[in-house]
């Protein structure tokens, strides 16, 4: 890897700022391109640079783009996803609070190819200071008439509404999200139909990760081809990874797709702290299930993830050495997803909190051998059997995390060991 | 159309529509549901209507999955059950199962549908999530219990979409998700009941029901309610083997039937709270006026008294006020006594001034559930509408006698003017289910059965005719007024010919064009519309 391409500005001084922006090329790509290409060719070359969506699901963008209907009387609707919750990411926020400009190229550009003429940008409600700049961003862009109407004379229009979330981690599943921006209460909808057709207030809408739409300005600078050689087969471009837990040099690392895991840890983040074994990653956030140390020999893109049993998801690769007890682990991944289902469906909405139970059981001493049987059977029955997969998401550190740490787990339930789990955590509701 | 398979039977169905609408169309099959209401939108959170579809690598849930062409469906193949099962688990995790406490035991669909898909071993074994609200009214009409419910939110989507009073909300998130109204209201629309009847567990149970009986104990007749000209089709649900509970009480309460054309699944409140006529204030005796005082007396004495009175009575100088309160069959028989045979002039049956509340959905404003039929039968170009003439006619000693059906003209008209009419009328025949001052003061007094205790029909505001069933034995002396009526004729000379409301209604669809090619049979439960010239 040469040059960073999204994280170019992290370390700029005011890259946030508009002027500074500007000088490191902001808007130029969009000027250029509202003024020479038709909508339909950005979106050819968004596919044919295989950019996948970055959110977590890897879908191809520009397919998505692709199933918006023909010739709408609707208007359409872009909405940037920037409410990252996911447990161990933290990429997203790197781009709102330093170099927000990329992000609104990037909406300038895909609101162009999609034919719309609004734009929402959905922060986190946490995120404080990415919001603030951001906002400052969207500002300064009004300012200039990159925003507003007839962008750099095109006859093209955009406005950008930047609205926060009031905290809840649904509200980053995509339907929840654009509930929660109508007003609503964050619960999925139900799928079909599919927001490319029934979307945003009734509206054809396409919802799309913050760092996805950082990636359109430099796909089109630079050429499809270009963009998709950066990454492996089907996976073009780089990630942020957002690399924590036991690493001596934790933080966002901007990599090509496809990056083995193992250079990424021993390399890129200075191996693991203080010279200890490795003993478990999490390749994608929470969601993602666990690898054990002898299964870190796996590339980070999509699909080899995938094959590997677990899932790139949101790139946040939680790392963890041999001191990490696998009882606490799961304790603070099942109360993170008894805490945050949203409680529409029956099986996740008593399967979250029931799994949370006899977990805090365990690990506060009190399990017994069939309570592991009992947390699998839970966690099969919710996966696949709810409207948004929240509660695949909560089933897999159950499953995995017992079956690949089982005697782990038996040695800790057979000598009872006793960790008070602390009340305000235990029902932190 | 499309041709699909369920349960190894080919059924063709509507294009594009859904599996569980699919299933409940072509099969037999009660498939499992809690949140599908096929008047409400489809939510899709309860995912117990789990089926196996082939081709498709999970089950799927039925209520949101539509029909494609040449669709293979299982409902109860070892998959499509285990999932019904496992789903089931889940909603019964948390629940108190505090059935024999809980009204809605013996209708309860966690109790049902885990007779017939659960019966796990249960696995849950910790504590269950205590919720703040048990046992709290929420409005006149219903009580809420937040553990029994099971977040289906039935009762939110009839709110928002239904009365559109967005009555309620869920409140907090997984677990402790709790159903609640908004903070500060109350639940108090016209429609408020029907969320007692929509909810499938003993989350949202009825104020005016809950624990008068237990539901198995129940009786139930299909019915129509009499509160206004819209003619809801109901349930009359009767207290059925236990004569000694709450003695004197016999109807328990009345629930919507479904008529697609007439109230969907729907009733207003009004109409639902308003069967306590039938066991209050009723007539249980047969009276005659003897020595000044009315005195009880048989119906023999009673009959012939009146067939005297009626033989002697000038045709000019008496009046006789029906009522829209009384069946197709009840009008058309008094149309046969008093305008054929005996040749009365004086004929009305509208008390005006009684209209009260309507809205766009249900409710009518005339609070009759016969005036349309009232209309029809008694022929208005012979008789008068309103009665309010006839009134006056009476007041200014016009009149000899007055025979008087179910009309309290006290409350109508006021007592000086009742007391005028009644020293000027000699004399005053009663027929009626209701105590009132205008019963106490006839020479004769009938009483008859309301229409809980008979056949019949009524014709609803919109010209459907619908069949009543009898519920309950009439109460005390009380007869059905067509055979009152048809007693008379019989004195009055007349062969004997009824012995069912069904044979008065052939012989009023014989007679009587806008009836006609009509019996009770192909009325049925639906209902049938007159036939307009």
């Amino acid at each position: 890897m040469t040059e960073p391409i999204l994280s170019r500005n992290f370390n700029i001084a005011d890259a946030w700022k508009l002027g500074v922006a500007e000088s490191r090329g902001a808007y130029a790509t969009a000027k250029k391109v509202l003024g020479s290409m038709k909508p339909d060719e950005v979106t050819h070359a968004v596919l044919t640079a295989n950019l996948r969506g970055l959110g977590g699901a890897g879908f191809p963008t520009g397919k998505k783009w692709q199933f918006l209907p023909k010739d709408g009387k609707k208007p359409v609707y872009l909405v940037v996803n920037a409410d990252e919750g996911e447990p161990g990411t933290f990429k997203d926020r790197y781009i709102l609070e330093r170099d927000p400009h990329q992000l609104i190229e990037g909406m300038i550009l895909a609101a162009f190819a999609i034919r719309s003429r609004k734009a929402y940008i959905y922060i986190r409600g946490e995120y404080v200071e990415p919001f603030r700049r951001t906002q400052v961003a969207v500002d300064e862009a009004y300012a200039k008439n990159y925003l507003g109407k007839n962008l750099f004379g095109s006859g093209v229009d955009l406005d950008i509404v930047v609205h926060r979330g009031a905290g809840a981690y649904i509200c980053g599943e995509e339907t929840a999200l654009l509930n929660s921006l109508e007003g609503q209460r964050g619960y999925p909808r139900l799928k079909p139909p599919f927001p490319a057709l029934v979307g945003l207030f009734g509206c054809p809408t396409i919802v799309n990760n913050v760092e996805t739409l950082a990636c359109v300005p430099h796909i089109l600078k630079n050429g499809a081809e270009w963009f998709a050689k950066l990454g492996s087969t089907g996976n073009g471009g780089t990630h942020l990874f957002s690399l924590s837990g036991h690493v001596n040099k934790p933080g966002v690392y901007e990599l090509p797709m496809g990056t083995p895991l193992r250079k990424m840890i021993e390399v890129h983040a200075g191996g693991v702290r203080g010279g200890k074994k490795l003993k478990a990653v999490i390749p994608g956030g929470i969601s993602a299930k666990i690898l054990t140390a002898a299964e870190i020999d796996v590339n980070m893109d999509y699909d080899s993830l995938r094959n590997a049993g677990t899932m790139l998801g949101s790139a946040g690769v939680m790392v963890m050495d041999d001191s990490t007890c696998m009882v606490k682990m799961l304790f603070y991944a099942t109360k993170f997803f008894s805490h945050e289902s949203c409680g529409q469906c029956s099986p996740c909405r008593e399967g979250t909190g029931w799994a949370h139970k006899i977990v805090t059981r365990i690990y506060e001493g009190c399990g017994s051998l069939k309570d592991l049987e009992t947390l699998l059977v839970i966690a099969r029955n919710m996966e696949g059997r709810t409207i948004c997969v929240f509660a695949d998401a909560a089933a897999w550190p159950i499953q995995s995390y017992i079956t690949k740490f089982r005697p782990e787990f038996e040695e800790y339930i057979r000598k009872k060991k006793f960790e008070p789990a602390r009340p305000a955590m235990a029902g932190a509701h | 159309m499309a041709t699909i398979t369920i349960d190894g039977k080919q059924v063709t169905v509507k294009d594009g529509i859904t599996i569980i609408e699919a299933i409940d169309q072509a099969t037999q099959t009660d498939l499992p549901r809690y949140c599908y209401h096929p008047g409400l939108s489809i939510a899709g959170n309860c995912r117990i209507c789990q089926v196996e579809v082939e081709k498709m690598p999970r089950t799927v849930i039925a209520c949101n999955t539509r029909v494609a062409e040449g669709m293979v469906i299982h409902t109860q193949s070892a998959k499509a059950k285990e999932s019904q099962q496992v789903v089931l688990e889940f909603l019964l995790a948390n629940h108190p199962l505090d059935c024999p406490v809980c009204d809605q035991a013996g209708e309860c669909k966690l109790q049902d549908y885990y007779m017939e898909y659960g019966l796990y071993d249960p696995k849950f074994n910790d504590e269950k999530v205590k919720k703040k609200k048990k046992a709290v009214p929420i409005g006149p009409t219903i009580l809420l219990d937040q553990e029994r419910c099971i977040l289906c939110t039935r009762c939110v989507r009839f709110g928002d979409e239904i009365t559109k009073t967005n009555d309620f909300g869920v409140f907090n998130r997984g677990d402790h998700s709790e159903l609640d109204i908004y903070p500060g209201k109350e639940l108090n629309n016209k429609y408020s009941g029907n969320v007692a009847d929509i909810c499938p567990v003993g989350a949202l149970t009825d104020r005016d029901f809950r624990f008068k009986m237990r539901v198995w104990y129940l009786g139930s007749a299909d019915s129509v309610c009499t509160g206004c000209s819209r003619g809801c089709n109901i349930f009359i649900n009767y207290e059925r083997s236990r004569p000694y509970h709450l003695e004197k009480e016999r109807v328990m309460r009345l629930k919507p039937r479904e008529n697609q054309e007439v109230n969907r699944w729907w009733m207003c409140d009004d109409g639902r709270y308003g069967y306590k006529f039938i066991d209050t204030n009723r007539a249980l005796e047969v009276r005659i006026l003897d020595g000044g005082v009315q005195q009880k007396t048989d119906w023999k004495t009673a009959l012939e008294k009146t067939a005297a009175l009626l033989k002697k009575a000038d045709p000019a100088r008496w009046a006789v006020l029906v009522s829209p309160q009384y069946s197709n069959e009840d009008l058309y028989l008094a149309q046969k006594l008093f305008a054929h045979k005996l040749k009365w002039k004086n004929i009305a049956f509208y008390a005006p001034g009684q209209e009260g509340f309507e809205d766009d959905f249900l409710i009518k404003k005339d609070k009759n559930p016969n005036t349309a039929g009232a209309a029809q039968v008694l022929n208005l170009s012979q008789v008068a509408h309103d009665i309010t003439p006839l009134v006056e006619k009476a007041k200014r000693g016009e009149l000899d006698g007055l025979f008087v059906f179910g009309h309290d003209l006290v409350k109508l008209y006021g007592i000086d003017a009742f007391r005028q009419l009644r020293s000027k009328v000699k004399t005053l025949v009663y027929e009626g289910w209701s105590l009132n001052l205008t019963a106490d003061a006839a020479d004769v007094f009938l009483p008859s059965a309301t229409h809980a205790e008979k056949e019949g029909t009524f014709t609803n505001f919109e010209g459907r005719v619908q069949r009543f069933r009898k519920a309950l034995e009439p109460a005390g002396a009380s007869r059905a007024t067509w055979e009152i009526l048809q007693d008379l004729a019989v004195l009055l000379g007349e062969a004997r010919k009824y012995d069912r409301a069904e044979f008065v209604f052939e012989d009023l669809a014989k007679e009587n064009e806008a009836f006609s090619g009509m019996d009770y049979k192909k009325i049925g439960m639906g209902g049938l519309c007159l036939r307009t010239s």
